[in-house]
């Protein structure tokens, strides 16, 4: 058994910014475990740019944005256990974990941050009808044996779902000579960033069809076809409209799911709508001393706010080895009308980290013009107008210490607002 | 010339191979695909019935029964998991109490031990989640399940072991007497002399049975579809959790897994074309109700697939299990449908009997091993047991699945016994790798690249589940001097 | 209006209200440009239709049967995007490579370079 101070279960951007973070803070022994051969999490099979604007001003590869992390963890001697998959998490923070080298690793922590990221939603998941041949992936998967094995999973392509990740594929697999047939989204709006429609989709004279689903598939060994049909407005298909799409594949890019298992081994309150453990202002889960931040918290469209949020766990680790585990009261966080989720949960004011609470939240559905509001048991505290908000994109808001001293309950609220309305605060 | 000719690697098949195998004789066995249970066998409700339900008098009745004892030995020897947990034939209405009188006493006259009807409150007792306004259930606690791939894969191998020879990829097209107590099967590529020849082959035994010109009969097949849910909920039913029964099946029901997911299904229709597993949107909302009915609250957000299996429903409605009275040496097992797993191992029986009356002697071998080498099932090891193996081989501490925590030392393994899998889905029906909740989002290019790796193949070449169903279409245009894609072929 | 009227439709991705933009083109020069709500707007609908400009990412073999992701240290036009990477298909790097390491000069005779984006030892 190995006494260790802080574990970081998770090499992804979340697990390195975590630990870059607390080295930065003063924890001398900070371990991350990985089960891959190389840190960096999903980031390595992401070639594409768009990633660190917030944090580097500079838009950079998923690699590059993981190399940098990579060198900063190393110049700051975090140690990094690879080929190691964590395989037991309990409640008084030991580990088990396992690798082909040392056999069973196991260790008493600390302080432990859960940042095991996130699995992409399968057909199962969904429950598309049909035979079950090759040539079904999920987008991440296809990405995978593209830009890591140099495989193509197909050469005629249609896309279930507008996720980013899809969108991307769509662009990739393209340029790689395959035939996207089209992108088929059950929403009437996508879920993809407006930019990754334009450069992955328009620009390759690729058709998103909204309110469309794929209601079978063809083909006994190998795909020979989807069937699509667009859904009304409670997203059943009118069978009317159903049309045969010739094609060797079908990529789902229907979703994340956070990667919990471990938590739930712990015995960590989970969110059900979030999918991640529920979390009080420093990232701390229903356990103390285990925190969690990155997609296992609330899946990310952005890896900036990934690092963003680990860093806040990482400050979290620091103030909760500097109380000793002290126990605090919480007030309740909670979404109402036109959110489907806050994170964190819960807070105590006293307890922040720094001066200001960070709170991130998705919106319910599209709106051009909205305001959200931030209400206490003593009403309105405070107001902001968003322009442009998106279920794909994650509000991030900032509330002083100040604003928030002495309230008992805090509850988000997100109202459309007319497209008359001018700034009027 | 050999003795025995076994048509079909389902879990029947397998039985009388192993059987076979205790004696001194030369068996194959044949089968279509590239791997045993491929059909059938692959996709049903994985009971072993404990036998109210079918006629007295039936082979049905008589093989359920006497089959349904001799699984704890055979599973214990081939190390395949068998639980003996129960069934519960729940009634929502008074006419169904009625019904449920009616099983109890054909139980009673099938011979099967144990049955007796329990009240509403005791019912609830043992499960919690089950509709509260059922009335009373026939509870049967011989019934178990057991995961039929498995189990036919064990035999399979423990059969190849005792040396059967099974060809894979083998499809009989052709069956011709040669003189009087000689058959020559035809495969594409050669054909094997045999005295006897068993026709095992499932959904395809009229077609086989024709071939050889012995007895016609006709099998229609009969879809049955099913939902599998995450393993978080497997306990939501402790027992399986039947219907009261229609007269063409035992009903929608919900029932655990032995590797502790559980599912809902199935239900029953008839189909025009053999091969036709897809599953389907109707069906989907069908089962779905169906299982409403017994267990009301199902967490539906945590399906994570759903499949299909076709019972080979015969014109006699019974198992049709008999030498032919007109081709000497050919014997038909066909017509297996439910409770055909359950009946297996008696089947097997059966089967030996007949082949004694035909004229065949059964010499018994020496060195007859009824015990298949331990399968290490990294995720039910203690911790003692998994450091103990890594420390043998180092590739039982790599994991490949993680939904499964299933290693890299158990896919050598598979690929590398007996029978070993030749594709994705052989890989996966003896690991389970690929068969949690991320359904091999994570773990296939693993997998594929071990399969290359030990078959010495490309990657290009592996299948999902035999030729024509290659994952890969090429490689990128990095690996291609001229640019463009060109196909796996 | 004539003939060689021509209608463009470009989406804009300057920030996030996402202005559908109409452009009108007569005998190759922009004439009208509508639906924008401001000047970067337009400025971004003008490079669109004359010469939109993309960073090509993609990989390139290593000598070690490995794949290194690459991208072009700078936006090339979207028309030579394909010859590009037709370019690149026959590109083998041999390891050590550093993030950032120029790895192929003046891609499909653009004058722009193809960079590492990751290292390899
Ligand atoms: C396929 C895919 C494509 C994406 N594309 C984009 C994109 O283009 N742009 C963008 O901004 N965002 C993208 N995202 C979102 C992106 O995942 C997040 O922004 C960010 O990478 C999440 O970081 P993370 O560290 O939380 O998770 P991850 O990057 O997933 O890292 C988690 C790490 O934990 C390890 N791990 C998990 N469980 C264990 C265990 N039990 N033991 C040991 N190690 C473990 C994993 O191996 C992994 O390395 C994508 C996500 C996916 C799934
Ligand atoms: C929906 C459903 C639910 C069921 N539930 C249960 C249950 O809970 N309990 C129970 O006891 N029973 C159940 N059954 C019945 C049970 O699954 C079957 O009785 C059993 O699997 C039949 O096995 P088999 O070996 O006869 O057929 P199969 O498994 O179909 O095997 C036949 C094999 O023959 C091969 N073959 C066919 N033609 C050729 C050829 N020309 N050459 C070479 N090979 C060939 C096929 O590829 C196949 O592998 C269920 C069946 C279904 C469909
Ligand atoms: S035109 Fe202006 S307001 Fe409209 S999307 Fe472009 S930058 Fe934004």
């Amino acid at each position: 058994m190995q006494n260790r101070e802080l574990v970081i279960i998770g090499g992804g951007p979340a697990g390195l910014s975590a630990a870059v973070e607390a080295r930065r803070l003063g924890i001398e022994d900070v371990l991350v475990i990985d089960r891959e051969s190389e840190p960096g999490g999903i980031l390595k099979q992401c070639i594409h740019t768009g990633f660190g604007l917030h944090i580097f001003k500079e838009e950079l590869t998923g690699p590059e944005y993981a190399e940098r992390f990579i060198r900063k963890a190393e110049a700051l001697g975090v140690e990094i256990m690879l080929d190691t998959m964590v395989i037991e998490l309990t409640s008084d923070r030991r580990i088990v974990a396992v690798n082909g080298r040392e056999g069973l690793v196991e260790i008493q922590a600390k302080a432990i941050i859960l940042a095991m990221g996130c699995r992409e939603r399968t057909r199962g998941a969904i429950k598309i009808p049909g035979f079950r041949p090759a040539g079904i992936f999920t987008a991440g998967t296809a990405q995978r044996f593209v830009n890591i094995e140099g495989y193509m999973p197909g050469c005629e392509i249609v896309i279930l779902g507008s996720g980013d990740i899809g969108l991307i594929m769509a662009r990739r697999l393209t340029l790689e000579g395959a035939k996207v047939r089209c992108v088929v989204e059950i929403m009437p709006y996508s879920n993809g960033l407006t930019r990754n429609i334009v450069q992955c989709l328009e620009d390759y004279s690729i058709p998103l069809l909204l309110k469309h689903t794929v209601v079978n598939i063809h083909g006994k060994k190998r795909v020979e076809g989807v069937t699509i049909a667009e859904v009304d407005d409670e997203m059943k298909p009118i069978m009317e409209t159903a049309q045969f799409i010739p094609c060797d594949t079908l990529l789902l890019s229907v979703g994340l799911i956070p990667e919990n298992e471990l938590s739930r081994m712990a015995g960590i309150e989970i969110d059900d709508v979030t999918g991640g453990p529920v979390v009080n202002q420093r990232l701390e889960t229903s356990v103390p001393g285990i925190f969690a931040c990155g997609n296992v918290l609330h899946v990310h469209d952005l890896v900036d706010f990934v690092t963003q949020e680990a860093m806040e766990a990482a400050r979290g680790v620091a103030s909760y080895l500097a109380d000793g585990g002290k126990k605090y009261d919480h007030i309740p966080v909670t979404a109402g009308e036109g959110l489907r989720y806050v994170l964190p949960q819960r807070i105590n004011v006293e307890a922040m980290t720094g001066e200001k609470q960070n709170f991130f939240m998705r919106c319910a559905r599209p709106m051009a013009r909205a305001r959200l509001y931030v209400e206490s048991e003593r009403g309105v505290i405070e107001s902001r107008l968003l322009s442009h908000v998106k279920p794909s994109e994650m509000i991030s808001i900032k509330l002083g210490r100040d604003e928030l001293k002495g309230v008992k309950m805090l509850k988000f609220i997100l109202q459309e607002e007319g497209d008359k309305i001018e700034c009027n605060d | 010339m050999v003795d025995v000719v076994i048509i079909g690697g389902g879990v029947v098949g397998c039985m009388i191979a192993r059987e076979l195998s205790r004696y001194q004789l030369k068996t194959v066995l044949l089968e279509k695909e590239d791997d045993v249970a491929s059909g059938t066998s692959k996709a049903n409700s994985a009971i072993v019935h404990a036998g109210y339900d079918p006629k007295p008098g039936t082979l049905k009745a008589k093989l359920n029964v006497r089959g349904n004892p001799l699984f704890d030995k055979i599973c214990s020897e081939l190390d395949v998991p068998f639980k003996r947990i129960g069934s519960l034939v729940v009634s929502l209405t008074e006419e169904e109490d009625r019904v449920l009188e009616e099983l109890l006493e054909r139980g009673k006259k099938n011979g099967v031990p144990g049955l007796k009807i329990i009240n509403r409150e005791e019912l609830l007792k043992m499960e919690p989640n089950v509709n509260k306004k059922a009335r009373a259930a026939l509870y049967a606690p011989t019934a178990g399940i057991i995961c039929p791939y498995e189990l036919t894969i064990a035999l399979a191998e423990n059969a190849c072991q005792n040396g059967v020879e099974i060809k894979l990829n083998s499809k009989v097209v052709g069956i011709k007497v040669v003189n009087n107590g000689e058959l020559a099967v035809m495969t594409p590529t050669e054909t094997i002399h045999t005295r006897y020849v068993i026709n095992a082959a499932g959904l395809y035994a009229d077609e086989i049975s024709k071939m050889a010109g012995a007895e016609e009969y006709r099998i229609t097949p009969r879809k049955g579809e099913y939902l599998l849910f995450d393993k978080r909920f497997g306990n939501i039913v402790n027992r399986i959790i039947f219907p009261t029964p229609s007269k063409i099946s035992k009903g929608i029901l919900v029932c655990p897994t032995v590797d502790g997911n559980f599912f809902i299904g199935p239900n029953s229709n008839d189909v025009t074309e053999k091969d036709d597993v897809a599953v389907t949107p109707e069906g989907i909302e069908e089962i779905i109700k169906g299982a409403q009915k017994l267990v009301p609250e199902l967490p539906l957000n945590h399906v994570i697939t759903s499949f299909a299996g076709l019972r080979a429903v015969s014109d006699t409605d019974d198992f049709i299990i008999g030498a032919s009275k007109k081709v000497r040496g050919f014997i038909n097992v066909g017509g297996i449908q439910s409770p055909g797993l359950s009946a297996a191992p008696a089947i097997a029986e059966m089967v030996l009997e007949i082949l004694k009356e035909e004229g065949l002697s059964l010499k018994e071998k020496r060195d007859y091993n009824p015990e298949r080498p331990r399968v290490y099932k990294f995720r039910q090891m203690n911790n003692e047991e998994r450091r103990e193996l890594i420390r043998k081989n180092p590739a039982y501490g790599r994991v490949i699945c993680r939904c499964e925590t299933v290693t890299e030392g158990e896919i050598i393994d598979a690929i590398r016994r007996p029978v070993g899998a030749r594709s994705l889905d052989a890989v996966k029906r003896r690991t389970r790798a690929g068969m949690g909740r991320c359904q091999g989002g994570f773990c296939s290019p693993r997998v594929i690249e071990i399969l290359s790796r030990e078959l010495g193949i490309s990657p290009l070449e592996i299948t999902k589940c035999g030729c024509g169903s290659e994952i890969l279409k090429g490689r990128t245009k990095e690996f291609i001097e001229t640019g463009g894609v060109v196909d796996a072929k | 209006m004539s003939a060689t009227t021509e209608k463009r439709r470009v989406t804009c991705i300057v920030c996030p209200s996402g202005c559908r933009i109409n452009v009108e083109i007569e005998g190759g020069k922009i004439i009208e440009i509508s639906g924008n709500q401001c000047k970067r707007g337009a400025d971004y609908a003008t490079t669109e239709v004359t010469q939109p400009m993309r960073v090509l990412t993609t990989t390139v073999r290593l000598e070690n049967g490995r794949l290194l992701p690459v991208k072009t240290s700078h936006p090339i036009p979207k028309a030579l995007l394909f010859d590009a990477i037709k370019e690149l298909s026959g590109v083998v790097v041999k390891p050590p490579v550093k993030m950032g390491q120029v790895v192929y000069s003046n891609v499909a005779g653009t004058g722009v370079d193809v960079v590492a984006t990751r290292s390899w030892d």
